[in-house]
């Protein structure tokens, strides 16, 4: 029990490090805005992950919670005159409420249905985005007005990267402390054998749904993040491909690792940002780093780097 | 009543397009358990090729052949070096290579042809043919016959062939079809190149009507997914029926309710079905054994 | 006192009639066992009684509540526990992990302090974990607690889920071939365990093929043939059962039988 929870404080320590020391290795304030956006993803990552890795669920539709959240910080203030701060928190409660609203039906299915149920879910959510252009400014996407916290104006990629980092710390540390709860043995109880989970008494149903609802407000927060960051939406963040990213990183990292989810963000952001090089081959090579990692690593880059040290120090 | 039979006519075609697309899925299914998401792909290089054949001087039957096999060659390949290699992997793990190979086949195409969108002559001309006051596209009855000459030549396929019934028996029990004797590799590389091929050929009939560019399988393969769901996964007929009755509601949704959403109508009748009959329509109910 | 009661129980898959009319109950600590050739429905039964198939006909009682039809989640909620055949234990979770999700029930299960793992949650999983591993102790894998269950051998597996049924405290325990796949020890341990826990009050329903076994420690037995059931009574009375021999053996062979 001590070393669970020292295993946990030190993962916080050491991430909370890493952010600490990061900049003192960046020349421009574009790797601010690379590491922000890392942040951002990882954060919605680790969401996705209690969900997938955790309660064994796949969502093919989770940028649909991540456009929600995007989209209320930029609708909220533009056309409703609500505080920023308020969509926030209001993209949150419409993420988790709508995702406890269809994970009830969508959550009993299983499989590839619950993979093409998730993937409609998601299309639909990107569809109303693009189409309400009254609102949503279709698919050109619209201007975000900057956040404002109690006078202080949040702007700049160095301001932002130190708040997506605090986001990501708090969003590490409550994943962490899932692990060892009821909860959290629900989770993975029911994901190795729901009938077992059941006969002891776990309602499988409600606590998919859970699962459904965290991983939802993770995203919904990370979206909004990004979108305060970059003072601008457009749809395709709540698009298919979009999903397919946060799915990629999740399992490129390792099913089930936060900090997987968190290596996997930087693997999958930066690349193709050092990529840009090569502009026209930007997809061909992110198609191709998918295929490869998945073949090489299909266990996920940390559970695999753990296997191999753990073996070498065996011997 | 012409209006009617118009949106029949135009949904029909449409659906026969997403029937091709969810019978490849099938196909592929059946024989690996794969859900291959770079289905739409191959639809897109059957366009795709084809244009760029004719354009270089090739007649449009040789350039058809060309994509086709053009087509086949990418199945077989994708087939070879990011399936066979991922032997094992879970079922997502799985999805994300096929959807990893969509995105790089996409990015190949942008880069060997163009992002431009492109148009290929109707095979019979354009002159709209009146029935019943519907003004109708030729165009649309070689979608509809090649869709019935391909679902045709498949059934007899799997139906009367010793290795169709092979692909029959390793779609039922792979295990036991090894067992057999049953190359379920060779199977396998079967179902990717067929499948394939049966993309292609639905690309080639519909980019007369629906013009095509690098980009146009993905919508292609969520809708193909959604139909071969809808009629049930594995189910070959199903598939047909899903991607025609996937045609023809949104064909009828955009007339009668709303244009804007055509695509949603899919994804909607998707999770309600899924909702009500949590197998698919023809699929099979299975009890859970522990 | 009777506390688990089924009533003219059946269910049919696809026109065959896996279980037909069969009847059983069972009271606080006492052992049932029920036997059968392959394919008699022992399993079957055990899944209808425990919510996870619903029955076309027929009813169950639970201490007087009718739970026909119930889902399993709840039927735990009210005190029943099983385990299973074919092992259904968590293979990524520690076996002492394992037992920790048997506490389930007994665990204050909110998501807020969880999320913030308020010092009550803290406190709480101390004692499931202290509870859990006194059940480990019990079922002789304390050593093992923290080794993940899907790298322990069948038999330590098995006993691993009857300590995770146990660890819900229920009522009435069925359990599903405890002793298959177990050597001559493991086998008497078991039949050790199974004992103790009906002394504590707890009704045991038992599926075994073991006939050693079941003849030892069994008060009642129910004997199923082809869904039906074909005989009931004390081990003694099965035992004599001409009808019984037959299921078994078939005709040729309870005429020898009866001989010898």
């Amino acid at each position: 029990m001590g070393a669970l929870l020292n295993q946990r404080f030190l993962t916080l320590v050491v991430l909370a490090a890493v952010i600490a020391v990061l900049p003192l290795l960046f020349p421009s304030s574009y790797y601010f805005r690379v590491a922000s956006l890392v942040w951002v993803a990882a954060l919605a990552a680790i969401g996705l992950n209690i969900l997938m890795g955790q309660a064994g669920q796949v969502s093919l539709g989770h940028a649909a919670f991540f456009g929600i959240g995007a989209y209320a910080v930029a609708i909220g203030p533009t056309h409703l005159g609500i505080p920023s701060w308020a969509a926030l928190l209001i993209g949150a409660v419409l993420s988790a409420v709508l995702a406890y609203l269809v994970g009830r039906p969508i959550l009993r299915l299983k499989g590839h249905y619950l993979a093409i149920a998730t993937l409609g879910l998601g299309v639909l959510v990107a569809l109303v985005i693009s189409t309400e252009s009254g609102w949503t400014g279709g698919p050109d996407g619209m201007p975000v007005e900057r956040l404002t916290l109690f006078g202080w104006r949040v702007s700049g990629s160095y301001t932002w990267y130190w708040v997506t980092g605090a986001l990501l710390l708090i969003g590490t540390w409550i994943a962490l402390n899932l692990d060892e709860t009821p909860t959290g043995r629900a989770f993975r109880a029911l994901h190795d054998s729901e009938v077992a989970a059941q006969v002891v008494g776990v309602d499988v149903a409600r606590f998919k749904l859970q699962a459904f609802v965290i991983a939802a407000v993770y995203a919904s927060l990370a979206g909004s993040a990004l979108a305060f960051m970059n003072g601008f939406i457009n749809p395709d963040q709540a698009g298919f491909l979009h999903s397919v990213e946060l799915v990629t990183i999740v399992v490129l990292g390792g099913l089930g690792s936060v900090v997987g989810s968190i290596v996997g963000a930087a693997v999958l952001i930066t690349l193709p940002q050092a990529l840009t090089v090569f502009h026209e081959y930007e997809h061909l090579l992110l198609g191709l780093i998918i295929i490869v990692s998945m073949i090489f690593m299909r266990n996920g880059i940390v559970p695999s780097l753990s296997a191999l040290l753990l073996r070498r120090a065996r011997s | 009543m012409a209006e009617f039979l118009q949106f029949l006519i135009s949904g029909l075609t449409v659906g026969a397009v997403y029937a091709l697309v969810a019978l490849g899925f099938t196909l592929i299914y059946n024989a690996s358990g794969v859900v291959n998401f770079a289905q739409g792909e191959f639809v897109m290089l059957g366009g795709m090729v084809t244009v760029f054949a004719s354009a270089a001087g090739a007649p449009l039957p040789l350039a058809a052949l060309i994509a086709i096999v053009a087509a086949v060659i990418i199945g077989l390949l994708l087939h070879r070096l990011a399936i066979e290699p991922a032997r094992g992997a879970s079922a997502v793990t799985l999805i994300i290579i096929t959807i990893g190979a969509s995105i790089l086949l996409r990015g190949l195409a942008a880069i060997v042809f163009d992002k431009q969108f492109h148009k290929l002559p109707a095979f019979t001309g354009e002159t709209p043919i009146d029935i019943l006051g519907a003004a109708v596209q030729p165009q649309s009855f070689w979608v509809l016959g090649g869709t019935a000459v391909v679902v045709v030549a498949l059934y007899a396929f799997l139906e009367h062939t010793i290795l169709g019934k092979a692909v029959l028996a390793t779609a039922a029990n792979r295990l036991a079809a090894r067992l057999v004797g049953i190359n379920t590799t060779t199977i396998m590389a079967l179902a990717f190149g067929g499948s394939a091929a049966i993309g292609a050929v639905a690309g080639i009939l519909v980019t007369p009507i629906t013009l095509t560019n690098y980009d146009v399988g993905t919508l292609l393969a969520l809708k193909g997914f959604a139909a071969a769901m809808l009629g049930g996964m594995g189910n070959p007929l199903g598939a047909v029926v899903g991607g025609l009755l996937l045609g023809l509601l949104e064909a009828f949704g955009a007339g009668y309710l709303s244009s804007t959403y055509k695509d949603a109508f899919a994804f909607l009748v998707i999770l309600f079905v899924l909702f009500a009959a949590p197998q698919g329509l023809f699929g099979r109910r299975v009890v859970e054994r522990v | 006192m009777t506390i688990l009661k089924g009533t003219d129980l059946g269910i049919s898959f696809g026109g065959v009639k896996a279980v037909d009319g069969v009847s059983f109950s069972v009271g606080s600590g006492q052992i049932l066992s029920i036997i059968g050739p392959n394919g008699a429905g022992k399993t079957t039964l055990f899944n209808i009684v425990s919510g996870i198939y619903v029955a076309s006909r027929g009813t169950i009682h639970l201490a007087d509540e009718d739970v026909t039809g119930l889902a399993p989640h709840k039927l735990a909620a009210r005190g029943l526990s099983r385990t299973f055949q074919n092992l259904q234990i968590f293979q990524r979770m520690t076996a002492c992990e394992n037992v920790m999700v048997g506490r389930h029930l007994r665990e204050k299960c909110n998501l807020l302090p969880a999320l913030f793992r308020t010092p009550s949650v803290t406190r709480q999983n101390r004692e499931t974990r202290a509870a859990a591993l006194d059940l480990l102790a019990e079922v002789g894998l304390k050593d093992v607690a923290d080794v993940p269950a899907g790298s322990l051998p069948y038999g330590a597996c098995k006993r691993l889920e009857i300590a995770r049924a146990l660890a819900a405290e229920p009522r009435v325990l069925l359990l599903d071939e405890p002793a298959a796949g177990c050597n001559a020890v493991e086998t008497e341990e078991i039949d050790h365990l199974i004992r103790q826990v009906a002394d504590r009050g707890v009704a045991v329903v038992l599926v075994e093929h073991d006939m050693k076994l079941v003849m030892k420690i069994s008060d009642r037995i129910l004997v199923l043939d082809r869904g039906r059931p074909l005989a009931e009574g004390t081990p003694r009375e099965v035992r004599d059962d001409p009808k019984v021999l037959e299921a078994y053996l078939g005709q040729h062979g309870a005429r020898e039988a009866a001989r010898a």
